[in-house]
């Protein structure tokens, strides 16, 4: 176990600068993770309030409040940020925070790159929105941009988007490697590899993903880019191009990218669970192996996104083959957490609410993605409202209320305050039911044959669309209570305690609250 | 799954007092069988699996709930101490993939009859175009536009909605019941797709490829889908109607399109005069080129460009004629010239050249329409 970058020694046992320069210069993990959090909260409610936008617009038939043209925007808009701006970076936040905490190290393994890979994000989500602002308007295809509607026939902000872009796939790509070369070289001595907590095994996992697909990503932007500005024609039929083509390079990103917007929630859920059921986590290798397994699998499947494109028949049944097999480690999981609940002695404060909403929830939208692998019946379901509710209900109680379940659990040792429980039960109430009157009935809307991406619809849609709008209302007003928790939790409240769950496992808990600025600088002892 | 939808009842007689819409509306929950074989065969699918699910879902919360309940720390209850069992880890990963083989294998059958395109008695090639479809009938030498029927005033709200609320168009297509239809499916701009709920038919159609899809229809009807490729500014406003008649029904029908064909030819033939191509025209203009230059001529710049004022719409006839018959290509402008008659070409040319103060005086015949096509 090689020791800390030297460059840091020199600041020691110097606490955080001050000033602007605390944030902009700083190469402390916890500092990095903080910003990372910040933003990726903001984001989450810039691509919130254009959910909005869409649910009002589709509160009733007609076109009421937006154009088509910029309904798309609004679509396509609130796609990318919620997954690349609010997902990915709290979920990279967390990983700042916690891996170093959990795996006994100093910092994260390059404190300069973090810091730069940190502050791209900004720059890329600066150009992203600015293209609201240009003329022609934002990118108005889908966050699936699929080609030709994205190239011969995108606004011209396209190009602005394909850098952000790019800069965004940097941004992760350095992101990646920072986890792989921490976890791989500064675990604390003893620390096996079959002894680290899974967060860690899932970030690490998630990590290696992120690596093998972001270059797809950018790849396949840059091949839109030379469409667009220098006359290739990969993707134009009319100069030989080939426009599937552009499916299968996006999902071969595409499939991986949304195991990599769940796994490292995984983790984080493992140890809640398991903390508020004062129980050590059922199989913890199963779990270890099921989500290679699932990581693996991810990389074969991406053609189910494709079922109506006209795939040849054997390539299809193959795709849904692959599919149908990745439900096998992923119910592992879920079997695995309810056995760890099973016979143990349960409490219910906030992380628990959300970790237990989340195994329910998101193994109702496993459910949904179980339907639509079947090939035949995702001829019915596909591009409409069903898929919608499916994954959202992957991605919402998924990835965010994982965040959340996450954010609730070490927000007393990130502020050394507890936070106002009350609050906190409130907010998760009034998500959990916000969230399902605003997705639930989209799977009736979709069976009932109403397609996604359209700013308005056949009567006999309305009613569940309605419904739907107010539950999304409500679920959107809530989370400024979280904001109004967090906040209050960093200024005062009750002082936490170094451990402050008594079912809790993990090094991170042998530290006081709030950890100090510097932690772990001689690594600790395991076992 | 139904069961949910009774208990919402009392918030959907709330509702109900809220919007007057909502009269037309009805709460279906459940995908409908549809009137095809496949269809049928897909929802029996849907069925199975989501009865799977529920099973499943009942074993798995059942225990989750039951822990919930019982083990709770405020209730006294001490946690066990086990983190594993080989067996029961095995068993869980054997059951469910024995259940996924057994989803796999009607799946598979339904797949390969989906599939099989062979024997059809009817070719039909369906073309994608921003914001319309066109059927083509290979074999009867004669095609049209389906364009939205819905009005305007509908979708801004100064008219009541109609029943069929943008899932109307003005030519359906026709198919005959009993007959196994096939269509060849492409696109001549962006990829769309082209769905009916009741056939359980979807497939894309991409520009540069051909899409195989077939159906035999068995109870005539009328059926109703819609585009689900989002396909740019009006994906949700170009719908699909089939209307499924009997054998008899239909070859009236077809000897009727081409006594109609042939009349439209003859027209190009006749004399017009100013006031009936700029009547022509305004009609043609609405339905084919409003939806992205506007019904006032105003386009939405810079993606649409305004006719009204434009340098091309007021300047030379032959460049006017030029940009509509051929497009423009590598932008939304298509080449008019194959989808539209010589007259309706003639009119709608004329109709721009002296509409919204673009008082060109100019008259565009039909005949100068085939003299500039046939020059090319
Ligand atoms: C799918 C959208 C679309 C439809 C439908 C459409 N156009 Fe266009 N049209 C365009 C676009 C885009 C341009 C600009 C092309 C360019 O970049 O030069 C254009 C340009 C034109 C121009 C040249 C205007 C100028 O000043 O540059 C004329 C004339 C025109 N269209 C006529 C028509 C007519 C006539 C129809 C109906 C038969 C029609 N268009 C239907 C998209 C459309
Ligand atoms: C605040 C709660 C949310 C609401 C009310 C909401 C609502 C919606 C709606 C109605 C659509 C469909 C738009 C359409 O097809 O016309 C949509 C699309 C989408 N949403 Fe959300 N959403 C929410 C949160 C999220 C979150 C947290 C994520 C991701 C982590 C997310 C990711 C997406 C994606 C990827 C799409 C697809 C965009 C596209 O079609 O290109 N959403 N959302
Ligand atoms: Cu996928
Ligand atoms: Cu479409």
């Amino acid at each position: 176990m090689s020791a800390v970058a030297d460059t840091h020694t020199q600041e020691h046992h110097h606490g955080p600068a001050r000033g602007i320069s605390r944030w902009l210069l700083t190469t402390n993990h916890k500092d990095i993770g903080t910003m990372y959090l910040v933003f990726s909260f903001a984001m989450f409610l810039l691509g919130g309030s254009m959910a909005m936008v869409i649910r009002a617009e589709l509160f009733q038939p007609g076109l009421q409040i937006v154009e088509p043209e910029f309904f798309n925007q609004m679509t396509t808009m609130h796609g990318l940020i919620m997954v690349f701006g609010a997902v990915m970076p709290a979920f990279v936040g967390l990983a700042n925070w916690m891996l170093p905490l959990m795996i006994g190290a100093p910092d994260m393994a390059l404190p300069r790159m973090n810091n730069w890979s940190f502050w791209l994000l900004p720059c890329a989500f600066l150009i992203l929105v600015s293209t609201l602002f240009m003329q022609g308007g934002a990118p108005n295809f889908g966050w699936t941009f699929y080609a030709p509607l994205s190239t011969t026939y995108g606004p011209p902000s396209t190009t602005f988007f394909i850098f952000a872009i790019h800069i965004m796939g940097v941004s992760s790509i350095m992101g990646a490697i920072n986890v792989i070369a921490t976890i791989l070289n500064l675990r604390a001595p003893g620390m096996t590899l079959m002894k680290m907590p899974l967060f860690v095994w899932t970030w690490l996992i998630t990590a290696f993903l992120l690596i093998a697909v972001m270059p797809v990503l950018a790849g396949v932007v840059t091949m839109m880019l030379m469409d667009i500005n220098f006359g290739t024609s990969f993707f134009d039929a009319s100069g030989g191009g080939d426009p599937v083509l552009f499916q299968h390079v996006f999902w071969f990103f595409g499939h991986p990218e949304v195991y990599i917007m769940i796994l490292p929630a995984f983790g984080a859920i493992s140890h809640i669970v398991s903390a508020f059921s004062r129980k050590s986590l059922f199989g913890y290798s199963s779990m270890v192996y099921a989500v290679g397994a699932i990581a693996l699998l991810s990389f074969i499947v991406w053609a189910h996104h494709m079922f109506t494109v006209g795939v040849p028949l054997a390539g299809q049944l193959f795709f849904m083959y692959a599919t149908l097999l990745i439900a096998v480690p992923t119910g592992v999981k879920v079997f695995n957490w309810v056995t760890t609940m099973f016979r143990g002695s349960l409490s219910f404060e906030a992380p628990m609410l959300f970790a237990v909403a989340f195994i329910v929830l998101f193994t109702i939208g496993g459910f949904s993605g179980l339907m639509l692998a079947i090939a035949p019946a995702d001829f019915q379901y596909h591009d409409t409202y069903f898929v919608v509710a499916h994954f959202h209900y992957v991605l919402v109680p998924g990835a965010i209320f994982g965040i959340f379940a996450a954010a609730y659990f070490w927000l007393p040792k990130w502020t050394g305050h507890m936070y106002d429980e009350t609050l906190a039960k409130t907010h998760f109430w009034m998500s959990f039911v916000g969230m399902n009157l605003a997705f639930f009935p989209m799977h009736f809307l979709g069976l009932a044959g109403m397609p996604r991406r359209i700013p308005d619809y056949a009567l006999q849609f309305a009613d569940f669309n309605m419904v739907s709008s107010i539950g999304a209302f409500m679920f959107g007003a809530t989370q400024l209570l979280f904001l109004f928790i967090v906040v209050k939790c960093v200024r005062g409240g009750e002082k936490a305690p170094a451990k402050p769950w008594d079912g809790a496992e993990g090094l991170e808990w042998t530290l006081p609250s709030p950890a100090p600025y510097h932690t772990f600088e001689t690594p600790p002892e395991i076992k | 799954m139904r069961v949910r939808g009774k208990r919402l009842t009392p918030v959907v007689a709330l509702l109900g007092l809220l919007s007057p819409a909502m009269a037309m509306a009805d709460w279906t929950l459940n995908m409908s069988p549809g009137v095809t074989g496949t269809s049928n065969q897909i929802f029996s699918l849907h069925m199975t699996i989501l009865w799977i699910c529920v099973a499943i879902g009942v074993v798995v919360f059942g225990v989750m709930f039951w822990s919930i309940l019982a083990h709770r720390k405020s209730q006294g209850h001490k946690p066990a101490n086990f983190h594993e069992n080989t067996v029961v880890e095995i068993l869980w990963t054997i059951v469910p993939f024995a259940i996924l083989v057994a989803m796999a294998i009607p799946a598979t059958a339904t797949l390969v009859e989906m599939y099989d395109t062979t024997d059809a008695d009817l070719d039909i090639r369906v073309t994608g175009y921003q914001w319309k479809w066109q059927y083509e009938y290979v074999d009867q030498e004669f095609g049209y536009f389906s364009n939205l029927a819905t009005p305007a005033d509908q979708i801004r709200n100064r008219q009541n909605k109609g029943e069929n609320y943008l899932l109307e168009v003005d030519n359906p297509l026709v198919i005959p019941v009993g007959q196994k239809v096939r269509f060849l499916l492409t696109s001549n701009d962006v990829i769309h797709s082209w769905w009916v709920p009741a056939f359980g038919v979807k497939k894309d159609a991409i520009p540069g490829f051909i899409n195989e899809a077939w159906v035999k229809v068995e109870e005539p009807g009328t059926y109703r889908g819609q585009c689900t490729e989002l396909c740019g500014k009006n994906h949700g406003f170009m719908p699909v109607v089939v209307e499924a008649v009997p054998q008899d029904e239909y070859d009236t029908w077809v000897a009727d399109q081409k006594a109609a064909a042939e009349k439209e030819r003859e027209l190009t033939q006749k004399d017009w005069t100013m006031e009936e191509l700029m009547a022509r025209g305004e009609q043609t203009y609405q339905t084919t080129c409003a939806s992205c230059h506007q019904p006032d001529g105003s386009g939405s710049p810079p993606a649409f460009p305004a006719l009204k004022g434009s340098a091309i719409a007021t300047g030379d006839v032959q460049g006017h004629l030029d940009i509509v018959v051929n497009g423009k290509s590598g932008t939304a402008m298509q080449a008019f010239g194959s989808q539209l008659s010589e007259v309706d070409l003639a009119a709608v040319v004329t109709f721009e050249r002296n509409a919204w103060g673009n008082n060109t005086g100019d008259m565009v015949t039909p005949k100068q329409v085939l003299d500039f096509k046939n020059q090319q």
